[in-house]
């Protein structure tokens, strides 16, 4: 493999039904910083059916050029069929670095694509960066549940490949006026590549809580003492137009559903402020929220591993602090 | 039926702690377990056993002590158990250690295959996928129920909002999902069968027929550059005070931030 040869960032865009995943504008936003460093463009590739007016929209979230593939075969996600497409584009398109989102879809058509075109894959991403000496892609990711990062690299494969958690890279800011080429890649599936039946297709009825997107988020944990606590942390949460998030311990306490659950095994937020209601600060916890912009704690015990990653700190007791906050953010409001 | 259970012995990630002055892990005394996603596709496979008299075979990469695991595997109720071990394999990325599995699953019969979805000590849910291409196999990952029809399996495969319901004809590769069931405890009757009557079956890279450039760190497209311990963000300040003064300085910090 003569690796100077690729060239380019690609983006796998992933849609649902037609709707493209925020983690898809995510990465292509990562993207265009990382092609801007290396002087090179960055490339979206959308696969589906009836799909060819989701590409502006992609160029306004910053690719240069979008490459789709619009078949019946891809209408609903099937491994075979997107791994196929996906490899035709890499061995006639030769990108030098490919993101997916780590998606309970990119984390299954990743690995396949990487085995089919033998080069590496780093798993669950949650940043990305070029080493200036190598201009290899740095690409670092948690392992033991957040409790190691490692930096991996790929230096003598292409395309290097990477799987990037949702909700870690902000959006590049959409500019309606950006244009960019759009092509075509005609990929000849056969009936052996639908090589598995789908039977029905079940979206979960139940409202889906999304903390990843939000940008205030008010997280109660063991220290808010009862169930019955968050309400008093909605109301806040609706007073700041934010949501309800979790500790795991009050998950696993069945308080709330699993939804709201930061950290392990439960999602990685970066909202603008973050407020943590009684919760302690497990490791885990931690590496699942430390990113957000601002933090306040409020928790009785001082030594609480969370003030050490607060930005602003309270040592008191939630029942007292929080009710105190809701009137005076009232009133903040008021006297506007 | 023949089925293949790919497990990993993993460190019980839950018990590993940061030691606060240094902040590096302390894994002394960390106990070791059969991977929990692994474990509930054995689980899995012991119920066809049950069912339909299924012949469930275990099969581990790693290091000699990963033989625990296998002898758990047997006590559960696993027919046979194969350790591949080799210092040659050692150093493997999911690239070189699904190829490793892959040589290995070769030589055995299968209608199918199953792995975990992610191991708790990399959380890579990389090496399934990567041995079903190997194989040429339909792989179906994330798998919470499962059921026989025949010749095929009609799967559960759960996605964040919702799932298929999927027809695959075997053989094939599934991933399974811990929250598929509730694994069975070792019986005392299975203990004894593991270590008095059951065999492990030790394969080295002689056993099995492999390209040694798609083996161990050497067959590794990708390296660690670097590992550390995520250093803890400075803290800010800390106010102990009644609540109405600690909530008006919250606020008077969010109109500084201008959240609010």
């Amino acid at each position: 493999m003569s690796i100077a040869e690729y060239k380019g960032v690609f983006v796998f865009v992933e849609q649902r039904e037609g709707e493209i995943q925020r983690v898809s504008l995510e990465l292509i936003g990562k993207g265009r910083e990382i092609a801007d460093k290396l002087g090179e463009s960055v490339t979206a590739v959308i696969l589906g059916n009836n799909i060819v007016n989701k590409t502006n929209t992609l160029i306004h979230y910053g690719a240069d050029e979008v490459l789709y593939v619009d078949d019946e075969a891809l209408a609903i996600y099937m491994t075979e069929p997107y791994t196929k497409a996906l490899t035709q584009v890499i061995n006639e398109k030769k990108p030098e670095i490919f993101l997916i989102g780590a998606t309970a879809i990119g984390r299954d058509l990743a690995p396949r694509v990487s085995a089919r075109v033998h080069t590496g894959l780093t798993a669950d991403c949650t940043s990305l960066d070029i080493d200036d000496e190598t201009r290899n892609l740095l690409m670092t990711r948690p392992a033991f549940g957040g409790n190691i990062m490692a930096t991996i690299i790929c230096p003598d494969h292409r395309p290097q490949m990477s799987t990037v958690r949702p909700g870690v890279m902000p959006l590049f800011e959409k500019d309606e006026n950006r244009e960019g080429n759009i092509e075509e890649v005609n990929v000849k599936f056969s009936k052996e590549d639908m090589n598995v039946e789908i039977l029905e297709v079940v979206k979960e009825v139940k409202q889906k809580i999304n903390i990843e997107e939000a940008n205030v988020l008010v997280s109660g944990g063991r220290g808010i003492g009862k169930p019955e606590s968050f309400e008093m942390l909605k109301e806040l949460a609706s007073g700041l137009d934010g949501q309800v998030s979790a500790s795991r311990a009050v998950v696993d306490a069945g308080w709330i559903d699993r939804d709201h659950q930061v950290g392990q095994t439960g999602k990685t937020v970066r909202p603008d402020l973050y407020v943590a209601c009684g919760i302690s600060g497990a490791i885990q916890h931690l590496a699942g929220m430390e990113e957000s912009e601002f933090i306040v704690a409020i928790n009785k015990d001082a030594g609480a591993p969370i003030f050490e990653v607060a930005d602003l700190g309270i040592v008191g007791d939630v029942s007292k602090v929080v009710p105190a906050l809701i009137e005076e953010l009232a009133a903040a409001k008021a006297s506007k | 039926m023949k089925i293949v259970v790919c497990i990993k012995q993993v460190p019980d990630t839950t018990e590993v702690r940061l030691d606060p002055k240094t902040g590096t892990l302390i894994r002394d005394g960390v106990p070791s377990i059969i991977n929990p996603d692994d474990k509930s596709g054995l689980e899995a496979a012991l119920k066809l056993k049950d069912e339909i008299g299924a012949e469930v075979t275990v099969l581990t990469m790693g290091p000699p002590q990963a033989e625990k695991a296998l002898r758990e595997a047997l006590a559960m109720g696993a027919d046979k158990a194969i350790l591949l071990s080799d210092r040659a394999f050692a150093g493997a990325d999911t690239w070189a250690t699904s190829s490793t599995l892959a040589a290995a699953l070769r030589r055995l019969d299968y209608d199918l295959i199953i792995a975990g979805r992610q191991a708790i000590d990399g959380d890579t849910a990389q090496v399934g996928p990567q041995i079903a291409e190997h194989l040429a196999l339909p792989q179906i990952s994330y798998v919470e129920d499962l059921e026989l029809a025949g010749d095929s399996l009609i799967l559960k495969r759960v996605f964040e909002d919702g799932y298929h319901r999927i027809k695959v004809k075997m053989p094939c590769l599934i991933t399974t999902l811990s929250e598929m069931n509730s694994p069975r405890y070792m019986s005392v009757g299975g203990v004894f069968d593991a270590y008095r009557e059951k065999e492990i079956i030790n394969w080295t890279l002689k056993d099995i027929e492999v390209d040694t450039a798609n083996i161990g760190l050497k067959g590794s497209p990708t390296k660690v550059n670097k590992s550390f311990t995520k250093g803890a963000k400075s803290a800010g300040q800390v106010y102990e005070l009644e609540p109405k003064d600690a909530a008006k300085i919250i606020v008077d910090k969010l109109k500084e931030k201008f959240i609010i």
